[in-house]
């Protein structure tokens, strides 16, 4: 039941305990797509919105396993097979001498996967998001806790929603335009 | 109740709330006017650094003869430098990573700071090998890329892997310490009041609104990203003093080099934080956050890490004599009573007998003693790596190849403004950017927790 203009509802409270309450009774009300926003990371929020699948650990595995590969190989291919010199005798596949730079390469994509990918799937850079249009959103960055019930939940219907928001006690509730 | 508990003093004064954290950081970089005593400082920082880049010029016009460095010295002030800074900046990482694994909470007011230390300590030491090279336009040879030349680095040196190393430890620190300011970037954006610091917070923040999701995505890569670095940080003093050890110049060639120059690393970052954090928190009034607790358990650090430096100079004194051989019997001998026997003793004294006061408690808790003390374990650390670099290599092997070294003003020029670059930027990060990580103080208040 997606309204033209607008984005959702948004409950504003004043504590981490109040918002999970909050996150978790309207999750069970029923409705889907919600989300919570707080200054800092609040301990078990994202399980109350129903937030459950992190692929954050993967895209590092993948990193790291690019970069440790991709160091080994490059230096294999390098000292072997491109530009063979003898140094001391050593052999040209030295495998022990190319331990440090795999291990750095591991550490260095795995590093940079992390960064990119958490920016990546939490979709940022965002130049422009609609939550910002509620003047009171700019207190999520200090001391304040908001829940938002998203206009394209399948269950969403202004008044009701409100209704409902209405019953968790919150500071206050805005309507969020798009 | 515990005892323990009720007398240690707190990592955050009681009687703060979400509002006053987020107000009193961000205003030292929002409202606070700055001060004369800031533009001073800025300004003496600046000047030195103009200095360092004289001299940097004046070395690309006439070439390295102009330093002190000769054969059989070749690698003189810019190694030792190259190891003291890269080393300072090992605290940096300790306190943001390895202190975050151990779920260290105290770590969360000085690691951003810290973190900033890193950074431009990195890049303090970054300069030395480059410069040092002899025609720094060709620096990047030390990177393997395809070249109409069709040769490669040789990846069997330490010298190669010291280049991954240190480029890698640089970029993780910068990830590091950009991932951590993302959130407070969002504070500074949404707190400013002028329309053009919103636009410059806005951008760098990239939109963050705080949403659960995000938040516990952030979290999931901030921790991974924390046991990368935390074995990165113990390997890159490990290649450095490779670089060292795989030589068989005598006190060159000892299997302790890599434990003992990572502690001596942590030793000498832990000296630099505190040199920075007392002032800072004096000027700024930030006893609130970085509280007596702080500076007592930075200084118990110290004295750990002291401790194992000292080991390492004992194991290095044992072996010159148990190994019975005749050049690490000399190189002891030499240290002790050679030219430059002065500088071994002022080094036993800065590291390891005057550090010792700091089992008294009256010392670990009072600024001022804490702060001098480590402006000496920063001498002391900068000469324990004069004498592994210049006393090695002065007097080795052969008699006919011995010589002296003396740095010129050009070295003490480089040197000298190289402190004047990490500090001018230091200043600047003050300034611009919230020293404390905000988000994560709001974390440790008692209000932060979920009720049942």
């Amino acid at each position: 039941m997606k309204r033209a203009g607008l984005y959702g509802v948004m409950a504003e409270f004043d504590s981490t305990t109040d918002l999970v309450a909050a996150a978790n009774r309207t999750r069970e009300a029923g409705y889907k797509r919600i989300d919570a926003y707080s200054p800092f990371p609040v301990e078990g929020l994202a399980e109350a919105i129903g937030f459950h699948h992190d692929e954050v650990p993967l895209v590092v595995l993948i990193g790291a396993l690019i970069g440790g590969l991709s160091g080994y190989l490059m230096q294999y291919w390098i000292s072997a097979v491109s530009y063979p010199i003898n140094v001391g005798g050593k052999p040209y596949h030295s495998w022990p001498a190319f331990i440090v730079v795999t291990f750095e390469m591991t550490i260095l994509f795995g590093g940079i996967f992390a960064v990119l990918g958490m920016l990546a799937l939490n979709g940022l850079p965002m130049p422009y998001h609609p939550v910002f249009n509620v003047p009171r959103f700019a207190f999520a960055t200090k001391d304040r806790f908001f829940l938002i019930v998203f206009s394209s939940d399948p269950k969403f219907n202004l008044l009701e929603t409100r209704r409902f928001l209405e019953s968790l006690r919150p500071k206050s509730i805005s309507e969020v335009p798009d | 109740m515990d005892e323990r508990i009720e007398t240690a003093a707190p990592i955050i004064e009681p009687g703060h709330t979400f509002g006053t954290v987020t107000d009193k950081i961000s205003s030292i970089v929002l409202t606070r006017p700055t001060s004369n005593g800031w533009f001073i400082g800025f300004g003496i920082a600046f000047l030195l650094t103009m200095m360092m880049l004289f001299a940097m010029g004046y070395l690309f016009v006439r070439g390295i003869g102009i330093w002190g460095v000769t054969i059989p010295i070749g690698w003189g002030f810019a190694i030792v430098n190259f190891v003291w800074w890269i080393g300072i900046g090992h605290a940096g990482t300790l306190i943001s990573a390895i202190l975050l694994l151990l779920r260290q909470s105290w770590r969360n007011s000085i690691n951003r700071f810290a973190e900033a230390m890193t950074l431009f300590a990195v890049a303090a030491a970054g300069i030395f090998p480059l410069i040092h090279v002899g025609r720094p336009w060709l620096a990047y040879w030390l990177f393997p890329y395809p070249n109409t030349m069709q040769v490669w680095p040789q990846f069997r040196s330490p010298l190669v892997w010291d280049v991954f190393a240190v480029s890698t430890y640089g970029t993780i620190s910068l990830l590091f310490w950009f991932i951590g300011l993302i959130p407070d970037l969002a504070t500074l954006r949404d707190r400013s009041e002028e329309r053009w610091k919103k636009i410059i917070y806005g951008m760098l923040a990239m939109g963050w609104r705080g949403s659960a999701r995000h938040w516990h995505r952030y979290e999931t890569a901030y921790l991974l990203l924390a046991g990368l670095a935390t074995p990165l940080v113990l390997s890159v003093h490990t290649v450095v003093s490779f670089d060292f050890a795989i030589g068989i110049v005598p006190g060159w060639h000892t299997t302790i080099f890599p434990p003992y120059f990572v502690a001596g690393a942590i030793y000498s970052g832990f000296a630099m934080v505190l040199m920075l954090a007392i002032p800072i928190r004096k000027f700024y009034g930030l006893e609130d956050f970085i509280t007596e607790r702080h500076l007592q358990n930075s200084a118990k650090v110290m004295l750990a890490t002291g401790l194992i430096v000292a080991y390492g100079y004992a194991i290095e004194a044992f072996m010159g004599w148990y190994s019975g051989n005749r050049y690490d019997a000399f190189l002891l001998w030499n240290r002790l009573h050679g030219p430059y026997s002065f500088f071994y003793y002022m080094l036993l004294m800065c590291n390891i007998v005057i550090p010792q006061v700091l089992w008294i408690p009256k010392f670990r808790s009072s600024p001022v003693w804490l702060f001098l003390i480590s402006g000496v374990v920063l001498v002391g650390m900068w000469l324990e790596r004069f004498i592994i670099v210049v006393v090695s290599l002065h007097r080795d092997f052969l008699t006919s190849s011995w010589g002296m070294y003396y740095a010129t003003r050009w070295d003490w020029m480089t040197y000298i403004g190289t402190i004047g670059m990490f500090l001018a930027a230091m200043f600047l990060f003050v300034r611009i950017l919230p020293m404390i990580s905000i988000f994560e103080m709001r974390t440790l208040l008692p209000e932060a927790e979920v009720k049942e």
